[in-house]
């Protein structure tokens, strides 16, 4: 592999070509657009190069969840190119801004690549074809309509044929089509098959870069510290202590709430900052405790003033007049995203320019963000997207670019790369959002739901991220999985009286979105009661659930279900639960088989999970991605918990903030319902049914009723 | 300054003897697939063999090498030809973000070499490192392809 780093040209190239899987593979980072002349742009999303190499444009930024692939997929498919030619490319932010967002939405977040961008992509792929077929027939003097294309080839119905390569260069200079017809989804040949990922050799052979590996010449190195108390100041520090340390080149304050060391290495400047004094004045809230930001949101369980997410009749009424009420309260706690490869960016600063090389969900953001730190317009900024190792909301959030870009300001015309330490991404997160929820429903004499009140009591990530998106103070996204309408993440009962508010209580820490994003919480309270209505009314939680489920929520329910065997015999003292929800525009069920030895030790034995997404691109890399999000979410559910202590963050490594390893991997086995007709996301809608499927078996197992994550502070023992 | 043996190459390492290796590799010789995670040998990021055995550098003080041999993943593959245990990671499309994915192939390239048929409780128990992803599965379902081969 050969690195190629031209400060002059302002680009950064990362090229290598190899064989994998059966194919071929090649990957550039990022978008150049000084690019050889005989190099063709046929359109914003599809270059040819002379001997047929397609490069696809991609926008959204890969972190592992296949969406590079998937998307490559879709333009593939219309563009009728040979898959193993094909390599990728991002274009930068800064191109997009000054190409009038040709490239449209760069969020990478929210299950969203696909399902928001299919329709253009395929257009952008279908466009290109059409003016490779209108350059063939032009050269030959025939009809477009006489010619096919297939394989990066047009063919002439007479049999003769030119390649994409030829022809990218006469195509290009063609007028767009205005009408862009997309193929029935019967005639997809790319689209909906298990085809292997573009991005795998370079991560097995250690030559990927990430945002952490960037090299620059005459670049440093920062390490930081930011206030541990959220809201806090930087006070003092002592420079002068740690300034003649090897390596250590300047000590520099941000924002006013952190202490950064630069230095040649990262270890260096880490060890530097271990040994730099430094006093924080953290105000009052270095007073907060757990204690209270329990009472905080305990008190929003019974307030009279909310945020109403969906009404339907008269809840109240009907509950007051039930045969049968049932009441049970749940609490969900804050959880640190902590991706594998901690927070990291390099930033070049000058007077007119400002650069940044940076692995980020969102490289509009990434650019916003740089300028405003920068004092530069956007014009004179951009950023290089990197690979992420790992993302799942945290590299949404641009806090880190800022810090980067701060730092690089104090240092005109040297790169500097900022590092968090695990530490300082555990403490200085934008954590799950913690709630708690009361539930209350009523039950006729025969068992039937009549009303249902759910009270969410808790953190608005709105209010955290971006205040100004609360509309008249409600955030709308606490309510996902339980809206009432919708193509995002729909409530899926029909219940006669239904009530479901929100009592926004906020307490300091950052909320933030975190993989699953508030499907999570909200299928853990929605399914944990569901079998607790389910046992109040002497019924089987599948039944009690599909007397009451819409027929695509059913469907998948019973998909898993079927799959799982549920209500068959199962090996001794091995239980069953279940739970389902709809999150990002797709259907999921999840059927978790556990035991719990007398001694209280949980063994989640086996998931099985049916997601129905609509059309499903790359089966192989939606099982892919099913199975890992249950290793996030059982994860969270087993041992996630971020606390405060005197305000501050009390986890600080792995080693307080466990997570799932090999040994407790379940089996998980995927089912594919792909009714077709939507586009649904892949990446996170699983996860929200893996906490509430492990703990309707426990009960199952145990006849204990856990209300309250993580497990790991529940005994599960019979007797104790 | 000291000079170690990396990938069968001896090594100038210019830096301050009590680093550890991890950042030996990463910032003093550029070997940047090894993988900083977590610092303080819980996440597997940085594992590298040292006389074949598997070991967190992030721990390893490179005044404690000595004359040891150093295999990291980018010594692993034999020019072009990955090992066995790459390519049944390619072959099975493990990674996903891939950041973990060094650390995962040093640690069960060496359970190969120590133990050519791992049970599932074998891995268990060799397979410490921690991916967020979560390849667990295919992790799994690679080195037992790699064992047949």
């Amino acid at each position: 592999m050969t690195i190629q780093t031209s400060l002059g040209r302002r680009s950064f190239l990362v090229g290598t070509a190899a064989a994998t899987g059966g194919f071929s593979l090649a990957f550039s980072f990022p978008y150049a657009p000084a690019m050889a002349a005989e190099v063709q742009e046929v359109n914003a999303w599809v270059v040819i190069h002379p001997d047929d190499k397609v490069v696809i444009r991609i926008a959204r930024s890969e972190m592992g969840q296949g969406t590079l692939t998937g998307l490559c997929q879709m333009v593939a498919e219309e563009l009728e190119c040979d898959w193993k030619k094909i390599t990728t490319e991002y274009p930068t932010p800064g191109e997009n801004v000054r190409r009038n967002r040709i490239w449209k939405n760069y969020s990478t977040g929210g299950s969203r690549g696909i399902r928001e961008s299919n329709q253009y992509v395929r257009e952008g792929g279908a466009a290109a074809r059409m003016m490779l077929i209108a350059a063939a027939a032009a050269e030959w003097k025939v009809p477009a309509a006489e010619c096919t294309a297939e394989n990066s080839v047009v063919k002439h119905s007479s049999g003769k044929t030119l390649t994409y390569g030829h022809l990218a260069s006469a195509a290009a200079k063609l007028e767009p089509p205005k009408e862009i017809p997309l193929k029935d989804p019967k005639d997809w040949k790319v689209i909906g098959k298990p085809i292997h990922r573009l991005d795998t050799l370079e991560k097995v052979n250690g030559k990927q870069m990430y945002g952490i590996d960037v090299k620059l010449p005459n670049m440093l190195t920062g390490a930081v510290k930011a206030c541990p108390v959220r809201g806090g100041k930087l006070k003092s520090f002592d420079a002068a202590k740690v300034e003649k340390m090897p390596g250590v080149k300047k000590v520099v304050s941000i924002d006013g709430n952190a202490v950064v060391v630069v230095a040649d290495t990262y270890w260096a400047a880490r060890t530097a900052l271990a040994a730099l004094p430094v006093e924080w004045d953290v105000g009052k809230l270095g007073d907060v405790q757990q204690s209270d930001v329990v009472a905080m949101l305990k008190e929003g369980l019974t307030a009279t003033e909310t945020y109403i997410g969906n009404k339907v009749g008269d809840a109240k009424s009907a509950i007051d007049g039930a045969a049968k009420k049932v009441e049970a309260t749940y609490a969900f706690p804050w959880q640190n995203h902590a991706p594998m490869e901690p927070l990291n960016a390099t930033a070049l600063w000058t007077a007119d320019k400002c650069e940044v090389w940076t692995g980020t969900q969102n490289g509009e953001a990434a650019l916003a963000a740089a300028s405003e730190a920068a004092d530069l317009p956007v014009a004179k900024c951009d950023v290089y997207k990197m690979m992420l190792g790992g993302g799942f909301g945290r590299r949404g959030r641009a806090d880190y670019v800022r810090q980067a870009v701060l730092v690089a300001k104090q240092m005109p015309g040297t790169p500097v790369k900022l590092v968090w330490s695990r530490e300082e991404d555990m403490q200085q997160g934008n954590y799950h959002p913690t709630t708690m929820c009361k539930m209350t429903g009523g039950l006729d004499k025969d068992g039937n739901l009549v009303g249902l009140h759910v009270r969410i009591s808790g953190q608005s990530i709105l209010a955290s991220l971006a205040p100004q998106s609360l509309q008249n103070g409600m955030d709308p996204a606490t309510f996902q999985g339980l809206m009432a309408s919708g193509p995002e993440a729909a409530y899926g009962y029909n219940v006669p009286n239904l009530l479901i508010d929100h009592a926004m209580r906020n307490p300091h820490l950052m909320a933030g979105f975190w993989r699953g994003v508030n499907v999570n919480q909200n299928a853990v309270y929605m399914e944990s009661f569901m079998d607790e209505l389910a046992e109040a009314a002497g019924k089987d939680p599948l039944e009690f659930r599909l007397k009451l489920l819409k027929p695509k929520y059913a469907a998948v329910l019973k998909a898993a279900c079927d799959k799982a065997g549920y209500g068959k015999p199962l090996p001794q003292g091995h239980f069953h639960g279940i739970a389902q929800v709809m999150g990002y525009g797709s259907y999921v069920a999840g059927v978790a088989e556990v035991s719990v030895n007398p001694d209280g030790v949980l063994k989640i034995h086996k998931i099985t999970a049916a997601t129905d997404p609509g059309y499903a691109v790359n089966p192989w890399l939606i099982e892919r991605q099913v199975a890992g999000s249950f290793v996030y979410g059982l994860s969270a559910a087993l041992y996630g918990e971020i606390t405060v202590k005197n305000g501050v963050v009390e986890q600080t490594n792995f080693d307080s903030y466990n997570v799932m390893r090999m040994d407790e991997m379940p089996e998980v086995e995927t089912v594919i319902v792909g009714s077709g007709g939507f586009w649904g996301g892949v990446g996170e809608p699983t996860i929200a049914v893996a906490a509430p499927s492990v703990l309707n078996a426990i009960y199952k197992a145990t006849g204990k009723r856990v209300r309250e994550l993580p497990l790991m502070n529940n005994e599960l023992k019979k007797g104790a | 300054m000291a000079v170690i043996n990396i990938n069968g190459k001896s090594v100038d390492a210019k830096v301050d003897p009590r680093t550890p290796l991890l950042w030996v590799l990463r910032d003093t010789l550029g070997m940047t697939g090894t993988k900083y995670g977590c610092g303080i040998a819980q996440c597997g990021a940085c594992t590298v063999h040292i006389d074949g055995v598997p070991t967190r550098s992030c721990q390893v003080p490179l005044n404690s090498v000595g004359g040891r041999k150093i295999t990291t993943i980018e010594g692993l593959a034999d020019g072009d030809k990955l090992n066995k245990i790459q390519a049944a990671w390619v072959a099975l499309d493990v990674p996903q973000c891939g950041y973990c994915q060094s650390g995962m192939i040093m640690a069960a390239t060496a359970l190969l070499a120590a133990k050519p048929n791992p049970t599932d409780a074998d891995i268990d128990a060799a397979m410490t490192n921690i991916c967020r992803c979560g390849t667990y599965k295919q992790i799994r379902e690679a080195i037992h392809a790699a064992a047949k081969v």
